[in-house]
């Protein structure tokens, strides 16, 4: 029975992750702005990865592998908002406009 | 019933189509992208993406040590960013219509009229009349 429940709860995580990736990259398609595209490339897509990892920690089964498997997802966590606020940072500095649709922009004071 | 390894099998099997969809939609868009910044988010994300397909390969096969290439691709491809975002900005401006600035030099004064008319029909008016008497002068 517990065998079937973790199998269970290794698949649910495997595929919210996977369907985590594949709104990631909807998003990227979908969202008219490199500043809302940041948002769907750097939440849902560090999110669907790092869910895939874990589920890998969690199958193996061994507690070594599981915890690399959990220092890696605590990596791409801290490093994605990084990289992606140093990119729009450096977008917005050198003048790449926001989309029309959008309303303000607060960074534009001068 | 299913057996339980079973489950994980067919669940390892739809995240893999759903990730090489993911994969194709990600690479559709660091083609078109239309700017640079653009391009390097489709790239950070397809290494994102990457790294989840070797996280199922791994499940799939048996070999956790692929968790620590993921790791290592996880460091590459920050590192990839952030000289990008370095690289963006000591490049400074390129246009707004940079989808066409690869073709050469000519996209330049067609995007920048429009963008720059108002501000420099301010500017323009005063110094307008010495460039008329340089002109008259080197007549």
């Amino acid at each position: 029975m517990i065998d079937y429940l973790a199998a269970i709860l290794i698949a649910a995580i495997i595929i919210v992750g996977a369907l985590f990736s594949l709104v990631a990259a909807i998003g990227l398609n979908r969202l008219p702005d490199l500043y809302t595209r940041m948002h769907a490339a750097s939440k849902a897509g560090t999110v669907g990865s790092g869910l895939l990892l874990l589920a890998v920690g969690l199958h193996s089964g061994e507690f070594a592998i599981f915890i690399r498997a959990l220092a890696g997802f605590v990596f791409f966590i801290l490093t994605a908002p990084v990289s992606a606020h140093l990119l729009a940072r450096a977008a917005h500095k050198v003048g790449y406009k926001l989309s029309p649709v959008s309303l303000q922009d607060d960074m534009n004071k001068k | 019933m299913i057996a339980p390894g079973l489950i994980v099998d067919y669940a390892s099997v739809f995240a893999l189509l759903a990730l090489g969809l993911a994969f194709l939609l990600t690479v559709y868009r660091a083609v078109v992208g239309p700017t640079l910044p653009d391009r390097i988010i489709a790239l950070d994300m397809l290494v994102g993406i990457v790294i989840g397909f070797i996280a199922v390969i791994a499940l799939r096969s048996g070999y956790t040590l692929y968790i620590d290439i993921a790791i290592s691709l996880g460091l590459v491809g920050f590192l990839a960013t952030v000289a990008f975002a370095r690289f963006i900005l000591a490049r400074g401006a390129v246009g707004e219509g940079e989808a066409h600035d690869f073709r050469g030099i000519r996209a330049e004064p067609v995007t920048q009229p429009g963008l720059e008319n108002p501000p420099r029909a301010i500017k323009a008016s005063k110094p307008a009349k010495p460039r008329a008497s340089r002109r008259k002068e080197a007549k």
